[in-house]
């Protein structure tokens, strides 16, 4: 039958199973360090489920998520940064109250635009607003002029190229190639100590799990079916009376929405932002994420981001040099031999089987979607 | 005061590179009227109505439906007007159900936050339901598209456009590439949509023609060759010419 529910039974056990390893199984048995990691990795599915969205769902590769991440990353930042420079704490510099590395850079007094950032709610509106606000001017400047494909994917890379050149020039604005460093209170709450770590990590994860119900309404919504159909043919979507650039605006502007929250989290737990999160690399490697993941499904993005990063952290802790070549060649073997990924693998070799063990046990009419009967 | 035609297209021209596919095109559709448009490869046709529709944008002239300049409109902003196409090859959405690939033609909720609001309600379900019986596939409705038949992929999209119950409808070739059986079923098909509404179709098979068109427009080398019914036309010696000359 068809069926629009916002969950089938099916997905509900994949978003509880999620969330007994975020919220239950990962601080059980990790200890305080790993467990801030995973929490670092998390930050990066927020990009892999929007990446899910925008690519898997609607055909859209950008290979600029990293700017919409760091763009987050870097309001938080500021805010956290401004917390930190109080005129006690920068007494030693020759303009105490400023951030430091403004001081060394010869800097009098707070650029304009670093002045909003003093306020807590300004901040965290700006986290989800300035990627939106960046993401909307691409939008549409590249979707109605109907550029696409891979000419979208060179562009977002070029932007995301220009906003490392930027950051990195702008040193005395921005804190350069080093980044906003040495963040330690958020509205007084020391964010450094272990404890804090692990509040923050539960609030993080909460926070992927809104992104996740918001991902989900989106794909079974009308709109999600709309993503599918212009992915495959999009003058026919053109021709049944829908502005195609506006779908694709919206979509690419929900995907930097959520790649900005990524970004804060990733701040607040890391305890600094720097350009190297913003580049074209890191918006590769998100990419890689998600198609490790599976890039139709938004479970699977998370699940790519955790393993990715957590073999990424294995590898290159054993074998430094090895890593890039490692994930290179991920990337080519998911490509070739696992083109929907794991969420692939996972409905399409690991789950019929599961479910041909479980009807053998217990008998049932199986349903004609292949789910067992209820 | 009632217009007398919902179509005028006058003076029409695109010119490629200097090469004009459609030249300084005039012509007149009637409501209800049955247009077959005729001509060998290269004439232009399909262009035609790629210039209706919005997908081409013309060089010079005008096309008007009800009164309204189609040539500054948007091509979501034609549909809404009430003009439907079909293209040649079957445009459906493989990955998505039949009953989905109706459901996105279903005439509401196309903004943005329409989509988002979209709910599946009675008055959707009974509608596609109607339209999929009509197009024979109301037991396929749950199967993927990627699984239907060339033909009935031709017929998904008939019912796409019906769905949206357009004013005029443009349809390419709609029974190329079909079965002898198929074809016999798209002509009854169409035979019933074509009633109270105006269409255009490209077609080749004269068989069929005779039976669905109301006047025929035979085009060459963008240009109107002949103009009338199917009888004049086929004794036209113009049109001889050039049939038989190539």
């Amino acid at each position: 039958m068809q069926s629009s529910a916002f969950m089938t039974r099916k997905e509900l056990i994949g978003f509880l199973i999620l969330a007994a390893l975020i919220f239950i199984v990962f601080p059980v048995a990790l200890d305080n360090f790993r467990l801030n990691l995973f929490g670092k990795y998390l930050t990066y599915a927020f990009v892999a489920v929007g990446l899910a969205l925008c690519w898997g769902a609607g055909g859209i590769l950008s290979l600029g998520q990293g700017v919409f991440f760091g763009l987050g990353g870097y309001c938080m930042a500021m805010f956290l940064k401004l917390e930190a420079s109080t005129p006690e704490n920068t007494a030693i510099q020759s303009t105490p109250g400023i951030p430091d590395f403004m001081d060394w850079n010869q800097l009098k007094e707070l650029p304009w635009w670093w002045e909003p950032f003093y306020s807590l709610p300004i901040a965290l509106a700006a986290v989800v607003a300035v990627p939106v606000i960046f993401a909307f001017i691409i939008g549409v400047a590249m979707f109605t002029r109907r550029v696409g494909g891979v000419y979208f994917a060179i562009i977002t890379q070029a932007f995301a190229a220009i906003m490392t050149i930027l950051i990195i020039g702008q040193q005395g604005y921005t804190g350069g190639v080093n980044g906003i460093t040495d963040l330690r209170t958020l509205m007084g709450w020391d964010i450094r100590t272990d404890e804090a770590k692990t509040i923050l990590y539960f609030v993080n994860g909460a926070l992927l799990f809104v992104v996740l119900l918001v991902a989900q309404y989106v794909r079974k919504s009308k709109l999600g079916r709309l993503l599918i159909a212009m992915r495959d043919q999009e003058d026919r979507v053109r021709f049944s009376g829908y502005n195609v650039a506006n779908f694709k605006i919206f979509i690419f502007c929900l995907g930097a929405a959520f790649a900005g929250i990524g970004g804060a989290m990733f701040t607040l737990q890391v305890g600094f932002m720097s350009p190297t999160l913003v580049g074209i690399v890191p918006s590769i490697e998100m990419v890689i994420f998600c198609a490790v993941g599976g890039r139709l499904s938004i479970l699977g993005a998370v699940y790519g981001a955790l393993l990715v990063n957590w073999a990424k952290t294995s590898l290159s802790e054993s074998f430094p040099e090895l890593w890039l070549l490692g994930l290179g060649a991920l990337f080519i073997a998911v490509v070739m031999f696992f083109p929907n990924g794991l969420a692939g693998v996972w409905s399409e070799k690991i789950e019929p089987r599961l479910l041909a063990l479980f009807n053998q046990k217990k008998p049932s009419r199986p349903t004609p979607d292949g789910a067992p009967a209820e | 005061m009632t217009e007398r035609f919902i179509l005028k297209v006058e003076d029409l021209t695109v010119s490629f590179d200097g090469f004009k596919a459609v030249d300084h095109l005039s012509f007149y559709v009637e409501p209800n009227e049955c247009r077959v448009i005729i001509g060998p490869n290269g004439a232009g046709k399909t262009t035609v109505l790629d210039l209706i529709c919005g997908r081409t944008k013309a060089t010079e002239g005008s096309v008007q439906f009800k009164n309204k300049e189609l040539l500054a409109m948007r091509e979501d902003q034609i549909v809404h007007a009430g003009v439907g196409r079909k293209f040649q090859t079957p445009s459906v959405y493989e990955d998505l159900t039949v009953f989905e690939n109706l459901e996105l033609s279903y005439p509401k909720g196309h903004g943005v936050f329409g989509a988002l609001a979209f709910k599946r309600d009675a008055a959707v379900r009974a509608r596609i339901a109607d339209i999929a019986e009509t197009i024979f596939l109301d037991d396929q409705l749950d199967e993927k598209a990627a699984f239907l038949s060339h033909g009935q992929k031709q017929w998904l999209e008939i019912g796409m456009l019906l769905i949206q119950d357009p004013e005029l409808l443009m349809l390419d070739e709609p029974v190329a590439g079909m079965s002898v059986a198929e074809r016999k079923k798209t002509a009854e098909l169409l035979n019933r949509i074509i009633q109270d509404r105006s269409v255009i179709v490209i077609e080749h098979d004269m068989g069929f023609v005779a039976d669905i068109a109301t006047r025929v427009t035979v085009l060459h080398q963008g240009k109107t060759l002949s103009e009338g019914t199917m009888e004049r036309v086929q004794n036209d010696p113009k049109v001889v010419e050039v049939y038989l000359g190539h």
